[in-house]
């Protein structure tokens, strides 16, 4: 890894079935911000070559489909791509399209295949890419699957992270990129099962929870805006593995369970579906505990 | 005769494609095309109603709020909860949505459209000392000019000071932007994608801290939109003032209103809100809302001719691909049978013609600067004008709002899920008028519908062969340079399209779709 990156770092951010709340999300980073990512070095010394993100870009049309297949041909082995969304692969992949040629559609399952195959790594921005997300929840009318499955299908072999979340936090994107570009890519115990960077999916929402006190004493919140562990609201923080709770989201401001939302589990390769319904309470799972209310059931 | 394809249009929200047919440099015929289908309806049929509330807004990531906004008020109303929301709640949910009305139309005017109009690569002529500016100079001599080029080039006007300041404002403007959603957050819990609004009322509890930081904080924002976002579109105005004269289109607009003022009536197009809802023609006169006008029409959408003229509460789907004479998977929504506009401008010209008075201020004071007409508004740089005063008039609202939070008050009642019950959400959203219809049988989702702003906008002709609105906004415009559309590009963007909105909408049933493509 560290002889394809470069001072100017190649970067190509796919965009298949997905909101675009990656995108606004990554705008919200903090530190370092969107424009020290675009503009500055963002590791002195380097700069993130960002040819193609359709949201920000100025160029359109052919000039898209242009600079993603120079793109892999000049810098083959040497870039980083990023995804969000994830890939409809039902009925050819028709369901999401970027760009044409010869007047036909270039679906994002043919995109990825083609980028994937020659970039130095692939990164899997939010659940969507990651995990399949909504667009692969029940009935999964699209045919949505993850970018790892997509690529093991077609026997692609690339290292593949993710960094789920829907919408991810900007950090995990950020910091994601900075260990690529200071220390290169992540070992196997750097990350977790589901590919997951361990600094930031390392442990459960429910372990650094700051309304975890209420949950080892049984005080529950009944209904909204009420003081409480958020648990009988739905919360899945106990089986969600994210930083949230210490990290907190826009500049520090709050997070869901700090403005009494319940955790809906959404770095999960469960969610939506095996997470739902949202706002009923977790069933059938070990709760680590440490108050006397549980020992007493 | 010659055809453009732009594919894919970029900085938009979403996976979009223009197709225009040009004759002696003007465009005779355009179909606009979403690329993207997730089945979103599909997926929510079956679900716990309250989960409607958190997937809606994944339609679409930059405006996920009034997703969440027109659920939570189709949820409350399908719950028999519309005129029980508590005041709290009510002013909340504002705070909530227009702090995404912050970002959004701030986003859209620097990251989205601006880079049609300005050329950062002047930046490599300053000679100042501003930092923020030396740093983009300098990129500019590292020479890897990405995202900013390849663009379309032979069409950038701006003068080299305006054109610089311009180029610093949207590193500026990438800092506001980030601060709309620290907003957000302050009582939304996170942006994107929040967790606060939800049927029955909000999640977050106002305290006198977070009102204090709220009130500062869009107080920061205030100060940026008067004094850089506004003064920065009459200077483009004045550079490109033949936008004011392109682009216009669609000659109704429509409104469902914006921000309830008002929680206890039940009947939301009775309810008193900031913005007017109604119909409004070019010659501003309105006719007030009746929601059973809307009716969808799929004869060039590939839909069964048979699922045509239906109101979307009734909404049926019957996918029929490759049906002919259809090129779209986007349905054609008419008020009254006539084409509408969706957006800023819709509301503002709503307003405007029904009185509101700040709307009439703010928008007498910019028709004063340029000396002109309101018929000059239905235009490209009308929507983008239009869409500049919406910002301040909605954050000067919030600063007020905010004060009339109740510390210790109720923010949210119970919403058990009933056995049955039928709703409709309907707000105006950034992008325009958005309706969310439910039906839910045995506590589950039986019928989800959703008639989002870029439907109402980038939707093909109709059974009667009416373009839609940015159709006839592209019909009839002069193209300079076929290689580089200018014009076509601006005239679109000046919609601010959300396609991930758009063709959510459709639900194939029979997946037949192999051998054809989804254009």
């Amino acid at each position: 890894m560290s002889n394809s990156v470069t001072a100017e770092q190649p970067a190509i951010w796919l965009q298949g079935a997905g909101c675009s709340g990656c995108s606004v999300s990554l705008l919200n980073a903090v530190s370092p911000s969107i424009r020290n990512v675009l503009i500055d070095e963002v590791i002195p010394g380097k700069h993130v070559n960002l040819r193609v993100h359709a949201t920000v870009m100025a160029g359109q049309g052919d000039a898209v489909v242009e600079v993603m297949e120079d793109t892999a041909r000049e810098c083959k082995g040497g870039y980083l791509l990023l995804v969000e969304g994830s890939i409809p692969t039902a009925d050819g992949g028709v369901y999401c399209e970027i760009g044409e040629k010869d007047g036909k559609g270039i679906t994002v399952a043919t995109w990825l295949k083609e980028l994937a195959a020659d970039a130095a790594a692939v990164i899997s921005v939010g659940t969507c890419s990651s995990f399949g997300g909504i667009p692969a929840g029940k009935p999964n009318p699209t045919g949505a699957k993850s970018v790892k499955a997509v690529l093991d299908e077609a026997k692609i072999d690339v290292p593949v992270i993710n960094v789920p979340g829907c919408p991810p936090h900007p950090d995990w994107v950020t910091g994601t990129l900075a260990q690529v570009l200071i220390g290169g890519l992540p070992g196997p115990d750097d990350l977790d099962d589901d590919l997951r960077p361990l600094a930031f999916y390392g442990s459960l929402i429910h372990e650094n929870c700051p309304r975890r006190a209420y949950f080892d004493e049984g005080k529950f919140a009944k209904k909204f805006g009420d003081p409480g562990c958020l648990h009988e609201l739905g919360c899945k923080g106990p089986v969600t593995y994210a930083d949230c709770p210490t990290r907190l989201w826009n500049g520090g401001v709050n997070w869901c369970v700090g403005a009494g939302g319940p955790c809906m589990g959404c770095t999960q390769p469960e969610f939506p579906d095996l997470v739902s319904p949202l706002y009923e309470k977790l069933s059938d799972v070990d709760l680590p505990t440490i108050g006397d209310y549980w020992r007493s059931e | 005769m010659g055809k453009i394809v732009i594919d894919p249009i970029t900085r938009i929200e979403g996976h979009m494609k223009i197709e225009a047919v040009v004759d002696g440099g003007e465009v005779k015929e355009a179909n606009s095309s979403g690329m993207l289908f997730r089945g979103f309806e599909l997926i929510l049929n079956g679900r716990d109603p309250r989960d409607a509330n958190r997937l809606t807004q994944r339609v679409c990531g930059v405006c996920p709020t009034s997703h969440a906004t027109a659920s939570a008020l189709n949820i409350d109303s399908a719950f028999g909860l519309a005129d029980k929301i508590p005041d709290n709640g009510r002013i909340l949910r504002n705070l909530i949505l227009g702090s995404n009305y912050l970002q959004s139309h701030i986003l859209h005017f620097y990251h989205l459209a601006a880079l049609d109009y300005v050329d950062v690569t002047k930046v490599a002529d300053y000679d100042g000392t501003d930092p923020d500016m030396l740093a983009v100079k300098k990129f500019i001599e590292r020479g890897a000019l990405a995202p900013f080029v390849p663009r379309y080039e032979g069409d950038y006007r701006l003068p080299k000071e305006v054109d610089q300041a311009a180029a610093s404002h949207y590193l500026l403007a990438l800092h506001m932007r980030r601060k709309c959603h620290e907003l957000l957050a302050t009582f939304g819990g996170r942006g994107p994608h929040s967790c606060a609004t939800v049927p029955g009322g909000v999640t977050e509890v106002p305290t006198v801290d977070k009102i204090a930081s709220f009130l500062w904080r869009v107080n920061e924002l205030r100060n940026f939109i008067d004094n850089v976002y506004v003064p920065d579109i009459l200077a483009v105005a004045k550079a490109y003032s033949d936008y004011f004269e392109i682009g216009g289109g669609a000659e109704r607009f429509l409104s469902y209103g914006a921000f309830d003022l008002d929680g206890k009536e039940a009947d939301l197009t009775k309810r008193e809100r900031l913005h007017k809802n109604g119909s409004v023609g070019t010659d501003l006169g309105a006719e007030p809302l009746d929601p059973s006008k809307i009716t969808e029409f799929v004869r060039h959408s590939w839909f069964a001719d048979s699922s045509t003229g239906k109101h979307p509460s009734q909404g049926k789907t019957s996918p029929e691909p490759g049906k002919k004479g259809g090129y779209s998977w986007i349905k054609s929504p008419r008020y009254n049978g006539e084409v509408h506009e969706v957006g800023p401008l819709a509301r503002m010209v709503a307003s405007y013609a029904q009185g509101q008075e700040t709307v009439k201020t703010l928008v007498d004071s910019v028709l004063g600067e340029f000396n002109a007409q309101p018929a000059v508004l239905f235009s490209v740089l009308g929507r983008h004008a239009a869409r500049a005063l919406e910002t301040k008039l909605v954050a000067d609202a919030m600063a007020e709002w905010v004060l009339e939070l109740k510390v210790g008050e109720p923010v949210s009642v119970e919403a058990p899920v009933p056995e049955e019950g039928e709703g409709m959400g309907i707000v105006g959203a950034p992008r325009g008028a958005l309706g969310h219809w439910m039906k839910v049988k045995d506590h589950k989702i039986e019928n989800y519908q959703l008639v989002v702003p870029t439907t109402w906008n980038a939707s093909p002709k109709d059974d009667n062969d009416q373009p839609g609105p940015i159709e006839q906004a592209l019909i009839g415009t002069k193209v300079k340079d076929e290689s580089n559309p200018f014009e076509l590009v601006r005239i679109v963007r000046s919609f601010d399209p959300c396609l991930a909105c758009a063709v959510h909408a459709v639900t194939p049933k029979g997946r037949t779709l192999a051998g054809y493509r989804i254009a």
